[in-house]
């Protein structure tokens, strides 16, 4: 192990995304986790400050907490492979795969995992075509219940359940406000899961499957960051052969998409023990409500060894 | 078998009266409005750039030389004594006429509001107010599990009529009103000033009906065209406790604020204040006492009303130009322009799409206790320069005909599911968002 007390990490979080609050929030407990490891922490935020002091300052490594576009979309990761500074998770190209949804489940499942069936639509092609023929059109492939999603973006933001196929028009609306393409998916029943993926260098290992059991039955943004509002159940309450398809579902999503160092893969696995792969996030949630922590402290994991772990594995890749 | 565990031990343990306190996306979602980036018409913030520094430093000096022993002690728990007294100058400006003994200071005239419910309210108590109504008071009451009515309001204010017919149907149905809750000058967040002839006839029907009047004015003294109509308190001592504040005249950051209330209220408040907070505080006392003593307040309240009043008709300038075929209130004073959207639109749905044209605002849905406000939005040009208003209201029309533009594709099915109360205190920005 480095001389950890040398190392400089730059955490990067907050931005001008819909998800700035909970960048902060996971930015925090990262620099937070990586402080008490002893490392030296500057907790930045996005903005035109932020490119010079790198620069100038050149960190050991940077980690980016950025939540949603910018962060999640490559677009960060890119300017950071630019200015050659090592960073913590995937690099642009996958992270580009996973933030964009449908391109993310088409790549999954040709690496053999189960993804919902779905479609993606932009609101141009209601407009050109017309809703109500576009709908109909659709409506046989995709009979409810149905979740209609942004196909970008994270947090349950815009995301909706629907049940009654009345309520499809404005689950559409309230995707649109969030982003221009909407990806209406066939909703499949079962245990919701999160696995957590780690690689510090022996390549990934899923955690224990988190099982997520909202109060009110939707795992929308209130039930994910706000305690006492979801049951999570750490191993998840599966099978042991459910159990273990699911984290190798994770891994598989993982590979496919060719992410590094953390992720996070959300599935459904329905009755008969068959994973569906949801979507995969290359910078899961860390606050103190999200699921990966939850499952590195469930399977012994000290938090800011593993985060120092996760920087040190950036180090060493960089200059591999 | 695995437990589970939802991360908080002590969620079944929370008071019924907390419950719904819980972080919304709408609340997170303003945490981009505190980027340099995003024109934010959403928080209240006095424009405290506009206070001379050396007003401030001047009168934190003089204090520290004269006043530190006491300043930095703990003090009475109704407040000093010399700063009532000049609270008793500041409101004979609004007509009010009242002794020193029956002011007590609170730590901003939100803790005010909170005692004064916390007096009066049992769980199940009506409190009647303006429709919309301030999201601070709409929380505080939550809070104490009373039930908020909402009584029809207009541009002169809240009508008489729709009053005495909200009593007698409450009565009927067995309910108990506590109190009327107003913001006569200048309203947040409808931006309407209630007329002298309403004032009159609101608090006729008020004692009438043995229901005590709450009268908030923070923003009295910021007027723009003609001063606000006579303060409520003015017409009557017994049935109006009236709540004041230099938030907006000086600086929030003190946390100075009062009540003035009848005898036999001001000695419960005092009791509760102690209660609270054991004194309001003593330094913030003193500076803003020292800052009456010696500074030209009066110009600076000046000084205020002129900036506002530029920003107010910025506003007002940007609305008609970008957004012309929409309604809006024209305030005569303080920080709130209330503007009516097409039906159509979900003010609070529609937000996000404000955060990536980089503006926000706040969803009328945070001014209601009952669901309603979804077609409405409050504007605030108190914090943003006129630069600022006029690319800020430019943006929110992108943004409502980008929304009108999807909804016009999806046709009338896409009215919002259901109008629900608010469950939660907190779908407005925080107060230190700007």
């Amino acid at each position: 192990m480095a001389d950890l007390t040398r190392r400089h990490v730059v955490v990067v979080a907050g931005g001008i995304s819909h998800e700035r609050d909970i960048s902060l929030r996971s930015g925090r407990r990262v620099a937070d986790s990586l402080s008490g490891y002893g490392w030296q922490v500057d907790l930045r935020d996005a903005d035109a400050s932020l490119l010079p002091a790198l620069r100038d300052d050149r960190p050991d490594v940077v980690w980016p907490a950025l939540h949603g576009a910018s962060g999640e979309d490559g677009a960060l990761r890119g300017i950071l492979e630019a200015l050659d500074i090592p960073f913590v998770g995937s690099r642009s190209t996958s992270a580009r795969l996973a933030w964009d949804k449908p391109t993310a489940s088409a790549l999954v499942a040709r690496a053999g995992v189960r993804t919902p069936r779905s479609i993606t639509l932009s609101h141009d092609v209601f407009r050109e075509l017309g809703a109500v023929g576009v709908l109909e059109a659709i409506g046989t492939d995709h009979p409810v219940p149905l979740a209609v999603k942004p196909a970008r973006g994270g947090s349950a933001q815009g995301v909706t359940l629907v049940e009654d196929v009345h309520d499809l028009p404005r689950a559409m609306v309230t995707a649109y406000t969030y982003c221009d393409d909407v990806v209406i998916e066939q909703l499949i029943r079962g245990t919701e899961v999160a696995v957590g993926i780690i690689d510090t260098g022996d390549g990934p290992v899923a955690l224990s499957a988190v099982e997520i059991v909202p109060k009110d039955g939707v795992y929308g943004f209130e039930a994910r960051y706000n305690a006492g509002l979801t049951t999570f159940y750490t191993p998840a309450r599966l099978p042991e052969a459910a159990s273990s398809a699911a984290a190798e579902a994770a891994v598989a999503a993982h590979e496919a998409l060719g992410l590094r160092h953390v992720s996070r893969v959300d599935l459904i696995v329905d009755g008969a023990g068959t994973p569906w792969f949801l979507e995969a996030n290359v910078l899961p949630g860390l606050t103190e409500t999200s699921l990966v922590p939850q499952a590195l402290s469930a399977s012994g994991f000290d938090l800011g060894w593993t985060y120092a772990e996760l920087a040190e594995q950036a180090i060493r890749d960089h200059g591999a | 078998m695995t437990n589970g565990n939802s991360l908080d031990p002590w969620y079944d343990s929370y008071a019924q009266r907390t419950a719904g306190l819980s972080a919304s996306e709408v609340r997170a979602l303003f945490a981009v409005a505190s980027r340099p980036e995003v024109v934010s018409l959403a928080g209240g913030m006095p424009y405290v750039s506009a206070l001379p520094r050396e007003l401030v430093t001047g009168s934190i000096d003089r204090v520290m030389n004269e006043d530190a022993a006491m300043a930095l002690q703990y003090g009475g728990g109704q407040g000093l004594r010399s700063l009532r007294e000049h609270i008793v100058d500041v409101m004979s400006l609004e007509g009010i006429r009242a002794s020193a003994e029956d002011v007590v200071v609170t730590t901003g005239s939100q803790h005010a509001l909170d005692l004064v419910t916390r007096l009066f309210i049992d769980p199940g108590d009506v409190v009647l107010a303006e429709s919309p109504s301030y999201v601070g008071a709409i929380g505080v009451f939550r809070s104490y599990q009373a039930e908020t009515v909402h009584v029809t309001t207009d541009e002169l204010g809240l009508v008489p009529e729709a009053l005495r017919e909200a009593i007698a149907n409450l009565r009927t149905q067995g309910k108990r009103i506590k109190f009327l809750y107003t913001i006569p000058n200048f309203h947040n967040p409808a931006g309407v000033t209630m007329s002298r002839e309403r004032r009159i006839e609101v608090l006729d029907i008020c004692r009438s009906n043995g229901i005590l009047v709450l009268e908030d004015n923070p923003y009295g003294l910021l007027w723009f065209d003609e001063p606000a109509p006579q303060a409520i308190r003015s017409i009557d001592e017994e049935g109006v406790v009236y709540l004041g504040s230099f938030s907006k005249t000086l600086a929030p950051g003190f946390r100075v604020g009062w009540a003035l209330a009848p005898h036999a209220i001001r000695e419960k408040l005092v009791l509760a204040n102690e209660s609270a907070v054991l004194a309001p505080n003593s330094f913030g006392q003193y500076v803003v006492n020292a800052y009456l003593d010696a500074a030209d307040w009066k110009g600076q309240v000046d000084t205020f009303r002129g900036l506002y009043a530029e920003r107010r008709d910025a506003m007002m300038s940007a609305l008609g130009e970008f957004l012309p075929d929409l309604s809006w209130t024209k305030p005569n004073g303080g920080f709130f322009v209330w503007l009516s959207l097409p039906d159509s639109l979900d003010s609070k749905g529609m937000l996000p799409r404000a955060v990536k044209e980089l503006v926000a605002y706040t969803p009328g849905t945070a001014f209601y206790a009952d669901g309603r406000g979804g077609s409405n939005i409050r504007l605030s040009f108190c914090y943003p320069t006129p630069e600022q208003i006029r690319v800020g209201v430019k943006r929110l029309a992108t943004v409502i005909n980008d929304e009108l533009d999807v909804l016009e594709t999806f046709g009338p099915a896409t009215r919002p599911f259901r109008a629900v109360p608010s469950s939660d205190s907190v779908s407005a920005p925080p107060p230190n968002i700007s």
